[in-house]
């Protein structure tokens, strides 16, 4: 396939690039992520020092207002948090974790709820019955309260955390899945497809999925921001992540004893990286959810 | 006697991104006193907007470009939003096509009617759910009184259209615009309608514009008839000569296609081709890509011709022994 | 409309057992209920007194009748921590959480129904892009941070609000709360707003989505038609219809709000039954954990309960039944 073909207007992801220049504030948040996601990705290239090597911590820095020069002439442009760690590598470090448990629980999530939303939408009957009933138990209850209530019983750990998310986050797209699954399911070519014989994977694969793309995108930005915050939050809670993995929402809760004595940079400048990396992705989300959803589409 | 309605060049255009979309194009007509006009044409053709333009009920992006809608001689597009609604259900009602998405759901059949009456007369609760009771028995809703208290979803297609033609004559207006009032409705019941509309404006003397794409029905109630096809009027005239003489090609081929004017025996002759998208239509003669009878000339505007109580537009009209 | 009542109440005891049993298996089959329930320094002899109590030697289906007797009984295990039963540690902290979220609710209804309004009756205008970008940046704004900066904002740098605990009570009908004290209600206001914040605009875009859903259909034409006025037609017409998803959603969003109450109760030092789940957890106190599990789900089944009640009362087709 051809670039041209590929963005031509009629493709999906000649919809979803056009549908988001054409607004400005969509624009912006999605330069934003891209930013965002490369800083994560290439961070212990970028910080100026590894904020978790004890051997660079120098506890006479700690506490250090944005902008303090250490004693080896490193600014501090952010300032230090308690152990005398430069912010802005912490918060680059942090930015990896929480993006990287956002997106992989997301994508894992994204892939089982597929998988069983095809398989309760194309099979129907017993099996759909089945999924369904536990889907909605699943959706029934609010995110973080299944997600506590794991911790609560599992224990703290980098692992528990994304296999709570997952298991908060699948129903979500099961349900988007089975929805978008069944309309095409009903259509005149999948009955065309079956009765010239093609195999149901293929059947499955080839032809119900690609129709069930567009939500699960949406859902899938919108789910992605869901993760980030609720891991920040079980985090800030103390039942997420442990100190070892240092997330955007255990800076924030490391920070927040100093709040009130007046050291705000070490809780306030992880909370807006945060706050500025969920809402660039829910902007962008609820951009390609506008465009993708023809009942309130542009006109 | 002044006519209730003068429509003069109206036009109402959809702004759209691909540029003005010209729904109605300079329309022009009247309708006298008690009169039962039929305005008739393809879905498209912009008939229903000719209604909504008329109440100013043309949803955004469309808007009223240019032309006077003289109501008993008062402009309604010089009037403000105010003295519309006083207008609209008051002097001028309408009755929709879908009488299952035309009353709200979640209100009592009593609560939509009542309020209907508050709505431009100051009376009691208990004298507009008086007047309201009256008006379902005109329509011949059994056990008026108790169907006031039920929901629309408790009634049948045709029991909803009658409640929709009950709460039109709450007001007696001086006019009703019917907008394919029996289109979505069983043909038994259609004809049942059908009958109960004429009757009800006969017997009050309320004039009537008949919105619908089917001919035998314009035939069988109106007094006058008019023609749309691609935001214009092409033809106009009383029925019998309309439908036994059309001057109009378009006016022909809507007879030639509808089976109950064609002789036994003769086959239907479909009108080829599609209507115009309202985007792109032909310069001149909207209809001439389809039309038999089309010359170089069509290319240009055909002017209105007006002859022996007959208005049409065309460069090749029929031509009939008697005219 | 009773039968619809009854149908739906055997139906909220179904789920009631099934999470019962999910429970029960999340304790006993996963977990080893010995090292849950009984606190970890029991003496040898208390820890068979507790095994004999909770059947722990009787076969798994027997253990779960024991189980589900004794919760049936509110017997849900004593808190290692205070030495009490913890289901009354539980109801004794509910009433705090519940005026938390019910004021924090009637703030996100107050404020979020009419900025809805303002927004779907405008689509598109700048007005509805402010509110619709406000909207986003309220969901996007983590709950934990949001409360953080409440409290740095108007507690430590402007002095205006307390920004713990639950402040002096007051006595109306027998109802200890906060809100009929002045101290009471400063100490509200902050978590109340925590709370509600992220709620607010998710009824905003309900609000929104249906107004745009509805105006344009023909029952709306239909009344202006009849000459009915703009703000009746926007107040009933068209509220009315938007009233039962709302209703709904709402009612769903209430017992998220209970759930994340848990968070707001952490940074505000509430003392409801969010704080002491937390708590808990860290001192390991897990008879508390699950009498707050099962706590908290049945308030879950019975607010759905309820809400599918009050739909049916405001959607006539529901009510009534028999919708074409």
């Amino acid at each position: 396939m051809s670039a041209r073909a590929l963005f031509a207007e009629d493709m999906l992801l000649g919809r979803l690039v056009t549908g988001i220049g054409r607004s400005p504030k969509a624009v912006i948040a999605a330069v934003v992520c891209i930013i965002l996601l490369f800083a994560a990705i290439v961070g212990p290239y970028l910080t100026p020092q590894n904020p978790y090597d004890l051997a660079v911590l120098d506890i006479l820095d700690s506490k250090l207002p944005p902008g303090s020069q250490s004693m080896d002439g490193l600014n501090y442009w952010l300032g230090t948090d308690g152990q005398g760690r430069d912010m802005f590598s912490a918060m680059i470090y942090g930015l990896r974790t929480s993006l990287g448990v956002g997106v992989f629980s997301g994508i894992v999530a994204l892939l089982v709820g597929t998988v069983l939303g095809l398989i309760a939408a194309y099979f129907g009957g017993r099996i759909d019955t089945l999924i369904m009933r536990v889907v909605d138990l699943m959706l029934g209850f609010p995110t973080i309260l299944v997600a506590l209530m794991l911790l609560a019983l599992l224990g703290q750990g980098l692992w528990k955390v994304i296999f709570a998310l997952i298991l908060v986050q699948w129903a979500t797209f099961a349900r988007a899945v089975r929805s978008a699954a069944l309309v095409e399911k009903n259509k005149d070519y999948v009955e065309a497809a079956v009765t010239l014989g093609i195999g149901t994977p293929r059947i499955l694969l080839g032809h119900i999925l690609p129709n069930c793309l567009p939500p699960l995108i949406v859902i899938g930005m919108l789910q992605v921001a869901n993760a980030i915050s609720a891991e920040a939050t079980l985090s800030f809670l103390g039942i997420g992540l442990p100190i070892t993995e240092p997330s955007l929402g255990l800076l924030i809760a490391n920070g927040y004893q100093l709040l009130m004595s007046g050291e705000y940079w070490i809780s306030v400048y992880p909370g807006v990286l945060l706050l500025v990396l969920v809402f660039s992705i829910n902007i962008v989300g609820d951009r390609l959810r506008e465009v993708l959803n023809p009942r309130l589409g542009e006109r | 006697m002044t006519p209730v309605l003068e429509v003069k060049n109206l036009s109402t255009h959809f702004m759209t991104r691909r540029g003005a979309l010209k729904a109605v194009d300079d329309v022009s007509f009247t309708v006298g006193q008690r009169e039962i006009v039929g305005l008739v044409g393809e879905s498209g053709s912009g008939k229903s907007i000719t209604g909504f333009s008329i109440l100013g009920l043309v949803d955004p992006p469309g808007r009223v470009v240019n032309g006077q809608i003289l109501f008993n001689g008062d402009d309604l597009l010089k009037m403000s939003p105010a003295a519309m609604r006083t207008i609209r259900g008051k002097r001028i009602a309408m009755i929709f096509q879908d009488p299952m998405m035309t009353l709200n759901p979640v209100l009592s059949v009593g609560t939509q009617m009542i309020e209907t009456v508050q709505a431009h007369d100051r009376v009691s609760r208990a004298e507009a759910r008086q007047r309201s009771r009256d008006a379902l028995g005109l329509v011949g809703i059994p056990s008026p009184e108790e169907r006031l208290d039920s929901y629309p979803h408790q009634f049948s297609g045709g029991m909803r259209q009658r409640v929709a033609i009950a709460i039109a004559l709450l007001h007696r207006p001086d006019l009703i615009i019917a907008d394919e009032p029996t289109t979505a409705l069983d043909v038994t019941i259609q004809s049942q309608i059908l009958f109960e509309i004429k009757r009800l404006a006969g017997e009050f003397g309320m004039a009537l514009i008949w919105i619908s794409h089917d001919l035998g029905v314009v035939a069988a109630l109106a007094d006058r008839i008019m023609v749309m096809y691609a935001g214009r009027i092409v033809e106009a005239g009383r029925v019998d000569g309309v439908l036994t003489e059309p001057r109009h090609p378009y006016t022909s081929g809507l007879l030639s296609a509808v089976p109950a004017a064609v002789p036994r025996g003769e086959p239907l002759r479909p009108i080829p081709g599609f209507a115009p998208s309202p985007l792109s239509r032909p310069s001149g003669c909207a209809f001439r890509d389809r039309c038999a009878r089309a010359t170089d000339i069509c290319a240009t505007e055909p002017m209105l011709e007006i002859a022996a109580g007959r208005e049409f537009r065309c460069f090749h009209p029929h031509l009939w022994s008697a005219a | 409309m009773t039968v619809f009542v009854i149908r739906r109440f055997l139906q909220s005891i179904a789920v009631l057992i099934v999470t019962a049993v999910i429970v029960f298996i999340g304790i006993y089959a996963i977990g080893d209920p010995a090292e849950m329930l009984i606190a970890p320094d029991a003496s040898p002899a208390e820890r068979a007194q507790v095994v004999a109590s909770l059947g722990l030697d009787k076969p798994l289906w027997e253990q779960f009748f024991t189980f589900a007797w004794n919760a049936l009984h509110g017997d849900l295990g004593r808190s290692f921590v205070f030495n009490r039963p913890s289901i009354a540690l539980i109801f004794e902290r509910l009433p705090a959480t519940l005026e938390l979220t019910l004021t924090g609710l009637v703030f996100a209804l107050v404020l979020g129904i009419p900025l809805g309004l303002l927004s779907g009756l405008k689509p598109n205008s700048a007005t509805d892009e402010v509110i619709m970008t406000g909207s986003i940046f309220g969901f996007s704004l983590p709950s934990f941070w949001q409360g953080m900066m409440l409290i740095m904002i108007f507690s430590v740098w402007l002095g205006w609000l307390p920004s713990t605990g639950r402040g002096q009570m007051g006595e109306f009908l027998g109802i200890h709360s906060s809100l009929f004290t002045l101290d009471g209600l400063t100490h509200l206001i902050l978590p109340a707003i925590n709370l509600s914040l992220f709620k607010l605009s998710l009824v905003i875009r309900l609000t929104r989505t249906g107004v745009r859903e509805t105006m344009p259909l023909d029952f709306v034409k239909f009344a202006r038609a009849k000459g009915i006025s703009e703000r009746r037609i926007v107040f009933v017409h068209v509220f009315k219809n938007i009233l039962i998803p709302l209703i709904t959603v709402i009612g769903l969003e209430l017992g998220s709000m209970l759930a994340f109450a848990v968070v707001t109760e952490t940074i505000f030092a509430w003392p409801g039954i969010g704080k002491l789940l937390i708590d808990s957890i860290m001192r390991l106190d897990r008879p508390v954990v699950v009498a707050y599990l099962l706590v908290i789900v049945s308030l879950f089944i019975f607010i759905n309960f309820v809400v599918d009640v009050l739909y049916s009362l405001v959607d006539p087709r529901v009510r009534l039944g028999g919708a074409q």
